[in-house]
């Protein structure tokens, strides 16, 4: 550089700050936009020029999605399948992944390897099968019919995660808690599942927004109202007429509050560092 | 507190590998027995075999008379101080100490009680509501110390404790640890690879090679008589000088190289069995601390050396020399890349700190004959009886 230094804004006119500028508008304007629009009349929301900030600013998107489309119960729906389905799959997964990781056992490397194969296989593969299996168990038009699969789906990545977030614990510690008389249980959750914590955040977030996003098999699987999820709710929204957008975008912004929230409680946890000063600094 | 005593060990792995070899030793009530030997000899495996945490291969492992093979860590009453501590980081010091406790599930008064008794054996009172994260080395090494004492055990097991903490605060700390047991009078079995800390802090030693014990005695019998050369090599820092020499006509004299030294009969009524070495070769071992410089005029046993390297240390000078006698290097005894640096023939001798001396120049030793170690060249076993 020519050594000068620079004072006020215009230290931030370089490459860094301006590339770090257009990724965050890339990024952040489609949310803005959803956000803005939630707000607008259907009047303004097809208005030219558009408009970057609503005029008037409604509510009535959010009142209409509420009472007309009965986005309440979508919302019900997704809470309760989205949140079983992540518990499910961190109870499992800290079992299976401590298991992985510490025990000793035959076949370590085939389990693995089969996990991360069936974590990559394409939901549109197994919904058939998955559908008429679902259909002799009776289970279409249930929370089980989604939670059940879900958990199938997402505790491979689950596993592989927890499981290499377990190995990195040092093994001294459980070493510690049974000479310290600790039983496997009490040392998986008195020693082990606290330090894993970040592990658990990164795959129950990862895991939440799965099950909360998911569509085909919410769709094929659960098709009435009473059932629906927020994916294939908001996906019926209007009739074959009308696409009621301002709705669609109301209902959306309320969708992305959850899975917001959860991120900003959890970010500093997913952050590593529980470990700092277990063994030696 | 309770003796331990092990009777022909093994530990066998799945691969074969065998890392001790029916090893058999007892720790007496209250003992404070150090396990020495190189990395990889099977100390620590021995020690984790105490500890229940290896499965023993074959032989009896008893804990105050009883046979403990089968039983859990727990079941043995048995306390260890890890070497990397394993703390548990989202715990404070006073629930890290207290967790042994809470699993034998003892009244929370009791609990307090103890914890707060330990903490005050080892200063850790203003520390009690701290995480690990927030302490220094020395301070984790003391909460390890205290999750340890305050169950009261009947054996210490230590796995080399003070090995992450800087030098001075490991002089410190061995010390404080010593005071602990002795306060406490239990049976204790310290695994190092460091022989300064076997020989100042065990009642007795115990060198391992190859998953085997060597020697087991007062540290200062092991590092006046070692038994072979191993233990001669292994014990002592700057380690002993071990030449090969051909014992002379009646065991008289003693030639290295192409020096020759009178033995006394002091020699002979020391080492009997050396008679018979007559006009063979032998290996003799001589520390460095019994090799004084001395005025080249003075009568009795000497060796006289090429200086290479004079250093200072204050108290004494250590003076690197060179004879024309082959260099004697233990396997196992000595790592290899000192052993790479010992030219052939250097020994290294402590003097006082008045002598005059620089590299390049001759110096004469004299030899302390009578601390003068000899071993067969073929089984390396002291000459003794």
């Amino acid at each position: 550089m020519n050594g000068r230094k620079r004072y006020g804004w215009h230290r931030f006119i370089n490459g860094t700050y301006i590339a770090t500028f257009v990724i965050a508008v890339l990024t952040a304007a489609p949310l803005y936009w959803l956000i803005v629009s939630s707000f607008k009349t259907p009047v303004a929301m097809g208005a030219s020029p558009p408009q970057f900030f609503p005029n008037p600013v409604s509510t009535a998107n959010y009142s209409q999605a509420f009472v007309q489309y009965d986005f309440g119960i979508y919302f019900r729906n997704s809470i309760i399948v989205a949140v079983v389905a992540t518990a499910l799959v961190l109870i499992f997964g800290t079992l299976a992944g401590y298991a992985l990781a510490r025990t000793p056992m035959r076949g370590k490397f085939t389990t693995m390897v089969t996990l991360l194969i069936i974590s990559l296989f394409p939901s549109i593969a197994v919904i058939a099968p998955l559908y008429l299996l679902l259909r002799n168990l009776g289970w279409l038009n249930s929370y089980q019919g989604l939670i059940v699969p879900y958990t199938a789906f997402n505790l491979p990545f689950a596993i592989w995660i927890l499981r290499n977030y377990m190995l990195g614990i040092p093994k001294e510690m459980e070493e510690a808690g049974r000479i310290d008389g600790a039983s496997p249980l009490r040392t998986l959750w008195s020693i082990i599942m606290p330090m894993a914590l970040p592990g658990l955040f990164t795959a129950g977030i990862f895991c939440f927004t799965a099950c909360w996003t998911e569509f085909l098999m919410a769709l094929t699987i659960n098709d009435v109202n009473n059932y629906k999820t927020i994916p294939v709710g908001i996906a019926t929204f209007g009739t074959p007429l009308e696409v009621p957008y301002g709705t669609i975008f109301a209902a959306s912004v309320v969708a992305v509050v959850p899975v917001g929230i959860l991120v900003l409680i959890f970010r500093k946890w997913v952050v590593s560092g529980l470990t700092s000063g277990a063994v030696k600094g | 507190m309770a003796p331990v005593d092990m009777e022909n060990l093994n530990k066998v792995y799945e691969n074969g590998f065998r890392a001790v070899k029916d090893l058999s030793l007892d720790v007496a009530d209250g003992e404070f027995m150090v396990l020495v030997g190189p990395s990889g000899c099977g100390k620590t495996t021995t020690l984790r075999m105490v500890a229940g945490l290896e499965d023993i291969t074959s032989g009896d492992l008893l804990i105050g008379g009883k046979r403990v093979n089968d039983e859990s860590p727990k079941q043995r009453d048995i306390a260890m101080v890890f070497q990397n501590y394993a703390l548990y980081p989202h715990m404070t010091v006073r629930e890290n100490m207290a967790f042994p406790l809470k699993m034998e599930k003892m009244p929370k008064d009791e609990i307090n009680k103890k914890v707060n008794d330990a903490s005050e054996i080892l200063g850790l009172n203003d520390l009690l509501n701290n995480k690990p994260g927030q302490l220094s080395g020395g301070q984790r090494q003391r909460v390890a110390m205290g999750r340890a004492i305050v169950r009261q055990p009947t054996v210490f097991l230590m796995d080399e404790p003070l090995s992450n903490l800087d030098a001075k605060l490991r002089v410190q700390m061995r010390a404080e640890v010593h005071r602990i047991q002795r306060h406490l009078g239990v049976s204790t079995i310290y695994v190092t690879h460091d022989q300064v800390e076997a020989m100042t802090m065990g009642d007795r030693i115990c060198v391992i090679r190859d998953g085997t014990v060597q020697q087991v005695d007062h540290p200062q019998t092991v590092y006046g008589n070692p038994v072979n050369i191993f233990v001669a090599g292994f014990i002592g820092s700057p380690s002993m000088n071990l030449y090969d020499a051909t014992v002379g006509e009646g065991a008289k004299s003693l030639k290295l190289g192409s020096q020759e030294i009178d033995l006394p009969d002091t020699v002979l009524m020391r080492s009997p069995a050396l008679r018979s070495y007559a006009g063979k070769d032998v290996t003799v071992g001589l520390r460095p601390e019994n090799l004084p410089a001395e005025a080249p005029d003075k009568t009795g046993p000497r060796l006289v050396g090429d200086v290479s390297l004079v250093e200072a240390l204050g108290s004494e000078l250590q003076v690197h020399f060179t004879i024309d006698a082959n260099r004697v290097l233990p396997e196992g005894a000595v790592g290899s890349d000192e052993a790479a640096a010992i030219g052939r023939g250097e020994g290294v001798a402590i003097v006082s700190p008045k002598t005059q001396v620089k590299a390049g120049e001759k110096l004469t030793f004299a030899v302390d004959i009578d601390d003068m170690q000899f071993f067969d060249r073929a089984t390396g076993l002291a000459i003794r009886e």
